[in-house]
């Protein structure tokens, strides 16, 4: 059984649809990635599974447990770390942990401190930790009790390049214990280097599921290479593989799978043609990304409502 | 069940107030201040036919009055703007996702007033005999035991307007309106025998009202007043009740 799987998810406020039609499963010991532009229903998602919102409709099942009515015993078993959120300014950061790890079964506070740089602050003051602090804190405290599974809502955000480095590492540690992950993010490249799977929401429904490989050769938009000869492109044009070949200025462009590269070579080579500057262009996820939400992140007729009222 | 988070939530509340005291001063001065001014105006003439202060004199009426003000302070101005702060900046919702129970953050914050209502109405009883010759309260054992309903009737209102209101802010605002309001009404101002008909209803109606009553009777030796008691419980629960209902809602 998946440690999550969601069928037919729906939630609106007011007239706002934010979530419409959302189904997806994850895996036990799985880190899954939610991409989509702003406003496209992700945070809403995890929080109706966290059980800080309440579905409209759909079947929900968070560890074998319902989020609208054993909310407890899912808050209990699930870490989480919310977007938007704070602590008191006076609090300090082992008090935090502390008040946090009561709610579980304990936890080696000095650890969790060091693992994620936080030993040196720990007395400091909430309200004096800088934006990267307060995040990895926010992270630890997801941890702190050892979670089957967790929630993390944008995480690297606000963290420098060296902290998210090492925030990767960390998470892959995490999955090395077994737990599953659940990772709304931005970042394409965090959603590549750690993501099994990737569900991809917009405007509320889910419009991709699939691996980071699986989504790039589905979407990415295949393989091009470039380079300088005098040949005539038609000859490419019916090689294996190759969706388009022409010719642009003096280059001559061949777009295809990854195979249409291997022949395309292959007659290279057999015609004495080597040129000396070839460039192959690899699809990425962030091409993947593009092609499937378009260039803005313009989905904002369903943004979520101010959540400061909560 | 597992008492730890109840215990730690009281603790880290205790100790915010703790560390920020600024915090605490507006409940715990303001009714000094009054004390000492009303006291110093009306001196402790008993009034002879109990027109104005119910037969006693200025500073006998206003020491057990300002008791409740204290009381009145931190329900209606401290609880409801850190309580809507927390709603405000999410740390609410960042406590519930990490599985600590609101109702333990909402206690917390009940112990922290009831530490409060008890300092100031301590500091009150003390500036009102060092500056003026009240008379002793009659049934002392009875002044507590209203000033301790009567305080945790006022957390829990603090608590409804705090779940109520939408912003740290507006709590503020709110409750330094509704703060003077209640005070000049509700029997700490001018005292109600000299208000005109129309005002003096509209102090009835205020909490404040019951429980400073209910402070008075057993200090003048009245002895206990058990409907107001009575009124304050139910405000409690009445508010109590609002607040549990609006933090549960999504």
């Amino acid at each position: 059984m998946p440690d999550i799987s969601v069928r037919g998810l729906r939630k609106s406020y007011g007239s706002v649809h934010a979530v419409r039609d959302v189904s997806f499963d994850v895996g036990r010991g799985e880190i899954v990635g939610i991409l989509g532009p702003n406003g496209s229903g992700k945070t809403t998602t995890v929080e109706c599974l966290q059980g800080l919102r309440h579905a409209d409709d759909g079947e929900l099942s968070v560890l074998g447990l319902d989020p609208r009515t054993q909310v407890a015993e899912i808050r209990r078993r699930v870490g989480s770390q919310l977007q938007d959120s704070a602590l008191p300014e006076k609090i300090k950061v082992v008090e935090a942990i502390r008040l946090f790890a009561s709610v579980g079964g304990g936890s080696d506070v000095d650890r969790l401190l060091a693992d994620w740089g936080l030993s040196a602050k720990r007395t400091a003051a909430f309200g004096s930790l800088s934006g990267g602090q307060r995040q990895r804190l926010f992270i630890a405290l997801a941890l702190v009790n050892r979670p089957q599974l967790v929630f993390l809502d944008e995480m690297t955000t606000g963290l420098d390049p060296a902290a998210r480095h090492e925030a990767w590492r960390l998470i892959e540690q995490v999955r090395e214990l077994g737990t599953t992950v659940v990772l709304v993010t931005h970042f394409l490249d965090e959603a590549e280097r750690l993501c099994d799977r990737l569900v991809v929401i917009q405007h509320g429904v889910v419009s991709a599921t699939g691996t980071p490989a699986e989504l790039v050769a589905r979407h990415g938009g295949g393989v091009s290479a470039t380079f300088t000869a005098d040949l005539d492109p038609a000859d490419l044009a019916a090689l294996p593989g190759v969706s388009a070949a022409g010719r642009r200025g003096r280059s001559v462009e061949v777009r295809g799978s990854a195979e249409a590269l291997l022949h395309l070579g292959h007659t290279l080579v057999e015609r004495g043609t080597l040129p000396t500057d070839l460039r192959i262009h690899q699809p990425t996820l962030e091409d993947a990304y593009f092609r499937l939400v378009g260039d803005r992140d313009d989905d904002v007729d369903a943004d979520t409502p101010d959540e400061g009222a909560r | 069940m597992n008492v730890r988070p109840w215990v730690e939530s009281a603790r880290v509340e205790l100790l915010l107030f703790v560390r920020e005291p600024t915090t605490a001063i507006f409940a715990l001065v303001m009714p000094v201040i009054f004390t000492v001014i009303l006291s110093a105006v009306f001196g402790d003439t008993p009034d002879q036919n109990g027109e104005i202060f119910r037969g006693v004199g200025g500073s006998t009426y206003y020491a057990p009055a300002y008791i409740g003000l204290a009381a009145a302070s931190v329900g209606v101005v401290i609880l409801p703007t850190h309580l809507a702060g927390y709603r405000e900046r999410g740390i609410l919702r960042r406590l519930r996702a990490g599985g600590v129970p609101v109702t333990a953050v909402l206690l917390g914050q009940v112990a922290v007033a009831l530490v409060l209502s008890a300092v100031g109405g301590v500091l009150v009883v003390l500036t009102a005999f060092a500056s003026a010759e009240p008379a002793a309260a009659v049934d002392p054992w009875g002044v507590v035991v209203a000033g301790v309903v009567g305080a945790l009737a006022f957390a829990l209102i603090g608590l409804a307007l705090g779940a109520l209101l939408p912003t740290a802010r507006a709590a503020q605002g709110a409750g330094i309106l509704v703060w003077f309001l209640v005070l000049m009404l509700g029997g700490a101002g001018p005292p109600p025998e000299v208000l005109p008909d129309a005002m003096a209803t509209v102090g009835d109606l205020t909490p404040l009202r019951p429980l400073i009553t209910a402070l008075q009777d057993p200090w003048f030796g009245n002895g206990w007043n058990v409907g107001m008691l009575g009124v304050l419980a139910a405000i409690g629960v009445a508010a109590w009740t609002v607040a549990a209902f609006r933090l549960s809602r999504d």
